[in-house]
């Protein structure tokens, strides 16, 4: 037995990695990340059109991102709107049309080649083959595909006969699909019908016999009911509990920050200082608009911090606090003015500008562990109907980019004020946000990416775009 | 007419200091559904398990436990055919007795989850406890546990029903004769739930020992993480190593918290951990530390690949970092006390309690159970609250559980619970334990406050 390797702590993530006998930093072994398999996976959508399988595709590619999976979405029916450019009508689809199922065929191995570059050669970690793949015959070669590149395959079949909701995702998502833009409301819903038929024939769904040995979900009834098939590792265990905890029925969340604080005020960063006298007039704004919203069975949760409890008190109706809600913990910074961080710690204030996303603070968090923080509170959100969150900068960033699918690199530069409520509300395969200014004055706590971030830069150069405070 | 389950009253309005919601809607039954030997008992204990570490008080009820109060010397499985009257009388009674402890346990006793552990093999049953929860206000998720296969049966009698009560004075081929007529005495009337005539029923069904699951109407966020759980746990043979990083500089001076590296004592530790390790001969074995210099330390000299996991850094000790606990005396006197006074729930200035603890390390046990050999390095008070979950310690002892550097507990689960051996690597270090004083009182006297800290330089 040898000695050990020095170790080295990387200066931005304040990570301890072994030095290699020549004396450089080696590559972490293994952080912590969700997907430790080695092989990449594959998911592959199963079912009729009109069943959720875009929505599901997105969705769980979104949340995979979020939580730090590198995912992308294949849709072959884009790759077909590319090779056809102009859809007439659903006799594309029929089964005896031997020129549209050679298009067809050809759209879905150009995807395929496409998932095998994303997932081989750019570092993708899963890729969603979002498609009907609703004959034996297909899904036999996407598998042959995927065990000849070493990925794991993984199928999630969304199964639904109740009428109303079909209807309903044509009218979400289907009339302003490309296919449908030149045509009026109730042709293209006959069209699509039409086209939903021409699959049923020849649809075989996951066969609890046949296909025992395969690792799926079974998603029956938008929910009600779920089928889960060999769950091979962790990533497909994560998979199955989002899919299980999501559902449709319209809600809306509210983002808000605390009122304005006392340390706010004076420009200092953390802490767990109350409101400012302006920050308890916002508390009764909100409380106004709130109740003028008339929302049903209003879920109300604020973090573990005074700030948020405050405003949440203003409400006058129940709240749960969590503590994963807290500010980002700024460490040994806490509770500084930038102007202090940059005399006292020049070299971490420009790494934080360099990477934001990643850097933590000494002793303290970075936005990423953040994520990792909050992912059991989306979890929850996705679960709940309506709640208005009552948070701080950092974490509110980190929301408001699951919703709108933001990057790690747009994070944490995302614009979340003081005194304004950021609605959301699901629509078609997005969010949309609302931003709703209560009408009182604050402090401004963003503080932009300066130019310049290298850490022998000026004094001036580094504190450019600090807000101004008191 | 299908059992229909009604809206359950909202008891409690929630109102959490802890460091998570407590969903405090209505009590919750979990009603096992199976045949003898199908597991029921094994996941009814291990979910109890899991429930109550993260917080959320529960308690299973054995029916088989009841039956056995009211007649107290089991023959044989004659008592359970279905033409044995005098004993449908009993059994029937020993259920409704179980289900007014239930009920006992929700009003009186603030528990959460009841877990319902019988056969519950036939629709009529099921109905009586649909209904009996239905007056109440109460929620109700069926586990059902389906499995032919001859070896997981045989496996699962050898393990736990030799040792039962009931087979106490029998050799092992007459229990295994016995249980066999036993199970069959229920095939006849069992009647699996059913997904057309159950459709409005929250269940889950696991198939072979979790190959397949059919999850139907989750109804709430414990049902979900309920089955999210079960969805995760196996029954492969496996051991799991919990150790601490080797002592550290800090540990030397008697300082808490920190992220200092090893004394030289902690690479002889390290060394002699390695050398463990490789005599251990383990199948593919897994190495996890913390983000902590120590840690981390330590695993590099086990020259295998090993993950880093923040979730499993060392409490936070916030402003107390890095003092000794004459410091923290000197300076937090009434921080220290209160400390003592509830050492579970006591949160440091800026820092974390046990209770954030268990919060933070719920994922680490979550992949734990979906991993096979783990040896997990990491430091005092996470080895507690892991330990904790793994033996069944309240929230009480949890704090004071003894884990001592250089010593490496080895687990296995055996039966329905966990077997610890602990291995001294026979390299010195301090004492880091410090056990609660006998005066908690914020007026006490220093001497009072530091009487149980152990040595340090």
């Amino acid at each position: 037995v040898h000695g050990p390797r020095e170790l080295h702590q990387n200066p931005l993530r304040k990570i301890w990695m072994p030095r290699t006998s020549n004396g450089l930093p080696q590559r972490p072994i293994t952080q912590r990340r969700v997907c430790m398999t080695n092989c990449p996976t594959l998911i592959v959508t199963v079912g009729l059109p009109a069943r959720g399988k875009t929505y599901i595709s997105k969705k769980l590619t979104r949340y995979l991102n979020w939580i730090g999976v590198p995912t992308k979405v294949f849709n072959v029916g884009q790759y077909r709107r590319e090779c056809v450019k102009i859809y007439k009508s659903f006799e594309f689809f029929r089964p005896d049309n031997e020129e549209g199922l050679k298009i067809r065929r050809q759209c879905a191995t150009t995807a395929l080649n496409d998932v095998r570059e994303y997932l081989s050669v750019e570092g993708g970690q899963v890729a969603v083959f979002d498609a009907t793949n609703t004959t034996r015959e297909r899904r036999a070669t996407i598998m042959k595909f995927a065990e000849q590149n070493g990925f794991k395959v993984f199928f999630v079949e969304s199964v639904c006969e109740d009428p109303d909701v079909i209807a309903e995702n044509i009218v979400q998502v289907k009339l302003d699909s490309p296919d449908y833009i030149h045509t009026d409301t109730e042709e293209a819903v006959e069209d699509f019908m039409k086209r939903i038929k021409c699959y049923e024939s020849s649809y075989q769904p996951l066969d609890e016999n046949l296909d025992k040995e395969l690792s799926y979900i079974k998603v029956i009834d938008v929910g009600r009911r779920y089928l889960v098939n060999r769950v091979l590792d962790h990533i497909q265990s994560r998979i199955v509990y989002y899919l299980m905890n999501i559902h449709i029925t319209p809600r809306s969340i509210y983002l808000s920050r605390h009122g304005e604080s006392d340390l706010n005020i004076k420009g200092r960063i953390g802490g767990d200082s109350g409101l400012s006298d302006r920050g308890r007039e916002y508390a009764m704004k909100l409380r106004k608009y709130i109740q003028e919203q008339n929302i049903k069975e209003l879920k109300v949760w604020t973090s573990q911090m005074k700030r948020t409890i405050q405003t949440a008190e203003s409400l006058g109706v129940p709240y749960e606090q969590w503590k994963a809600l807290n500010e980002i913990d700024a460490g040994m910074c806490e509770e500084m003015m930038y102007e202090e961080i940059q005399k006292n710690f020049p070299v971490e204030f420009a790494l934080r500008d360099q990477d934001k996303y990643r850097y933590r603070y000494p002793k303290g968090e970075s936005y990423e562990d953040l994520v990792q923080r909050l992912e059991p509170v989306i979890m929850e959100l996705e679960r709940q109907e309506n709640v208005l969150v009552i948070c701080h900068q950092a974490v509110m960033r980190c929301l408001l980019a699951y919703f709108l699918d933001k990057t790690a690199d747009e994070l944490p530069y995302l614009q979340c004020p003081l005194h304004t409520v950021l609605k959301l509300t699901p629509v078609a395969y997005g969010c949309k946000v609302e931003s709703i200014y209560l009408g009182v004055d604050s402090v401004n706590t963003h503080r932009n990416r300066p130019e310049n971030v290298m850490a022998q830069r000026s004094t001036e150069d580094a504190l450019q775009t600090v807000p101004a405070h008191f | 007419m299908e059992p229909v389950q009604l809206e359950p009253r909202r008891r409690r309005r929630c109102d959490s200091p802890a460091s998570v919601p407590q969903f405090c809607n209505s009590p919750t039954m979990l009603v096992m559904v199976g045949l003898p030997a199908r597991g029921k008992t094994y996941i009814s204990k291990k979910l109890t398990r899991y429930l109550n570490w993260i917080g959320v008080p529960t308690k299973v009820f054995n029916v088989g436990q009841y039956r056995r109060q009211a007649v107290t010397t089991y023959k044989n499985f004659e008592f359970f055919k279905p033409d044995n009257e005098e004993a449908m009388k009993i059994r029937k009674a020993c259920a409704s007795a179980a289900l007014k402890d239930v009920a006992t346990y929700f009003s009186k006793e603030q528990g959460q989850v009841a877990v319902f552990d019988a056969t519950n093999t036939t629709r009529e049953r099921r109905a009586i406890i649909l209904s009996f929860a239905n007056e109440r206000g109460y929620k109700v998720f069926f586990v059902e546990s389906i499995c032919e296969d001859p070896e997981i049966i045989a496996e699962n009698i050898k393990q736990v029903k030799f040792g039962s009560p009931d087979y106490a004075d029998r050799d092992c081929e007459e229990a295994m004769v016995d249980f066999i007529q036993r199970i069959d005495c229920y095939r006849a009337s069992y009647m699996p739930i059913d997904d057309e005539k159950d459709r409005n029923l929250s269940y889950i069904k696991i198939f072979d020992v979790g190959s397949r699951y059919l999850v139907n109407r989750v109804q709430d966020h414990i049902q979900s993480r309920i089955v999210y759980y079960l969805m995760n746990i196996h029954v492969t043979p496996r051991s799991i190593y919990l150790s601490r990083h080797g002592e550290s500089e800090l540990n030397l001076l008697g300082r808490i918290g920190g992220d200092s590296g090893l004394s030289p004592r902690g690479q002889k530790y390290a060394n002699a951990l390695a050398t463990f390790i490789t005599n251990q001969n383990i199948n593919d074995l897994k190495v996890w530390t913390s983000h902590m210099k120590r840690t981390i330390q330590t695993a590099e000299t086990l020259a295998v690949p090993y993950e880093q996991w923040k979730a499993l850094n060392e409490i936070d000790a916030g402003v107390c970092e890095e003092m000794t606990y004459e410091e923290i005396q000197e300076h937090f006197p009434e921080e220290f006390a209160l400390r003592d006074q509830d050492k579970y729930r006591y949160r440091y200035p800026k820092g974390e309690s046990y209770e954030d603890l268990v919060q933070r390390l719920e994922p680490v046990i979550m992949e734990l159970e979906r991993q096979e050999n783990v040896l997990v390095v990491c430091h005092q008070a996470v080895m507690r609250c892991l330990l904790a979950y793994f033996l069944d310690k309240p929230a009480g002892e949890l704090p004071y559980l003894r884990c001592p550097l250089h010593t490496v507990l080895k687990l296995t689960p055996v039966a329905y619970g966990c077997k610890v051996e602990s291995f001294y690597l026979n390299v010195e270090a301090v004492n880091t334990h410090r056990d609660r004083p006998g005066n908690v009182d914020v007026s006490r006297n220093p001497q009072e406050a530091l009487q149980t800290v152990p040595d340090h330089v």
